[in-house]
This record gives structure tokens, C-alpha cells and sequence, in this order.
């Protein structure tokens, strides 16, 4: 596992039904695409996030497949449709497996 | 070694074709990705806006947003990165707008390309250049 993964998510608490929010998330992560080499010259090998999608009540909003390309720590903004009050959940796929979560709950008010 | 007119013609030509060689090829690899992407169908112009800065002046760290209402899907390429894929949205039935901003790497000046599939089987296409002072794919 990367070591000092956090992610970091901001939304909203409340919502209208049916409003469209901006949601922004963060996560620390290397992302090191394994084209860099060390000091001696041996490559360094690919460790990345390799997808992130986020998920209402069970129901997809996005789904990223991500490549080397996406810088450190990777920065996503999008919107959502909140349709009623439920948790939305954030999930990151590393590349050696491990799986970072983060739920936000979000309220009609 | 004494430098005659037709031996340097013939080093300059020899250059330039090595310089080209991967530059092509990298085109190549672009071009493959996004035939593999809308399997050979044409593209229109419009219905997708990328925007991305002029000039870049850290290629680790170039904001980009690419914003197609009615797609469901969005490609997005850099052209000359040793791979040419950045990332490949897929957007669900809760996605408020088909619109995303991210931050990506370039390792030098290229033309980034995004392209939509849309909820009609079309293809939309947009391609910005970007200017990169400093390059991000280390070395």
C-alpha cells in the first residue's frame, strides 16, 4: 500500500431535492507513472490510482479510468444530481489493490 | 573529418528523419486510441468544450476541464506523452452536468484531445494546444 493516502472530499451537507451540487475531491497519492528513473538509472516501477468512481444510494454518477497522465495527488471536480437525502461514496482503486473510501452523507434541507 | 556542402545536407536530413521517427509514432499511438475508442466512426466539432491553459508552465500540474452535455462518455489524450491516455469518464444517471476538471501531466508542448461519445452513438471532437515550459514525465 502507498504510504500517506488521505483523501479528501468536499460537498455539501444539505441539498434541495433534485439540485445539482459541485463536488470536489482530493486524495494524496505519488501517482508515480513509472517512467521516472533513480539515481542509478533503474526505472522506478508504476504505482498509481488506476480508477475512481463515486456512487449515491447504490446509483453511479462518474466513473474515471485513470492513466499515468493524471498528476499527483489526484484532483477531480464534478456534479451530482442529489435526487433525495443518502450517503455518497467515494472510492479510489489503487493499482496494487488496495482500495481507499470515503462516504459523505448528504441531507435534503 | 572535413565538412563538405553534401555530407552536412546528408547529416541534416539524416536528423531530422531520426527526430520525426517518434514523433510519428506517438501520433500513431493517438490515432490507435481513439479508433479503438469510436471504432472508425467520423466526429463532429462542437458539442464538446475542453479548456486548458495556453502555456503551461509546469507540465506536472496542468489544470484541464472538459464539459459535453449529452455525453456519455469522454476520452481525453495528450498526443505526444510517452502514452497517450490521460483518463476515460464514464458519467452515470446521477451526474449533474457531463462536465469534469482534473489535473494532468505533459511532458512537453502538445495538443490535448478530448473527445464525447454521446447518448446518441455520435462522436464529438475538441483539441487544444498547450505550451509546456517545463516538462512532466521526469527523465
Amino acid at each position: 500500500m502507498a504510504e500517506g493516502v488521505k483523501p479528501r472530499v468536499k460537498a455539501p451537507k444539505t441539498a434541495a431535492a433534485g439540485e445539482t451540487v459541485v463536488i470536489k475531491t482530493l486524495i494524496s497519492h505519488q501517482m508515480e507513472s513509472g517512467q521516472r528513473k533513480d539515481s542509478d538509472g533503474t526505472p522506478i516501477p508504476r504505482s498509481i490510482i488506476n480508477r475512481f468512481s463515486v456512487a449515491f444510494n447504490g446509483q453511479n454518477v462518474i466513473d474515471v479510468a485513470l492513466a499515468p497522465a493524471i498528476s499527483t495527488n489526484p484532483y477531480f471536480e464534478f456534479e451530482a444530481v442529489i435526487p433525495e437525502a443518502g450517503d455518497m461514496v467515494f472510492t479510489w482503486y489503487d493499482d496494487d489493490g488496495s482500495v481507499y473510501e470515503d462516504v459523505k452523507s448528504i441531507a435534503i434541507g | 573529418m572535413e565538412f563538405t556542402r553534401r555530407g552536412a545536407m546528408a547529416l541534416g536530413a539524416g536528423l531530422a528523419a531520426a527526430l520525426m521517427l517518434p514523433a510519428q509514432a506517438l501520433r500513431a499511438a493517438a490515432d490507435d486510441k481513439i479508433a479503438e475508442f469510436t471504432g472508425g466512426a467520423a466526429m463532429g466539432e462542437g458539442g464538446i468544450t475542453l479548456t486548458t491553459p495556453e502555456i503551461a508552465e509546469n507540465g506536472n500540474t496542468v489544470p484541464i476541464e472538459v464539459s459535453a452535455p449529452g455525453a456519455v462518455e469522454i476520452l481525453v489524450l495528450a498526443s505526444a506523452n510517452p502514452t497517450p491516455d490521460v483518463a476515460r469518464v464514464s458519467f452515470g444517471p446521477l451526474a449533474g452536468a457531463q462536465r469534469l476538471s482534473t489535473r494532468i501531466r505533459l511532458g512537453g508542448t502538445q495538443d490535448v484531445i478530448a473527445i464525447a461519445k454521446m447518448a446518441d452513438g455520435s462522436f464529438q471532437r475538441a483539441a487544444n494546444t498547450v505550451k509546456v515550459t517545463i516538462g512532466g514525465c521526469g527523465g
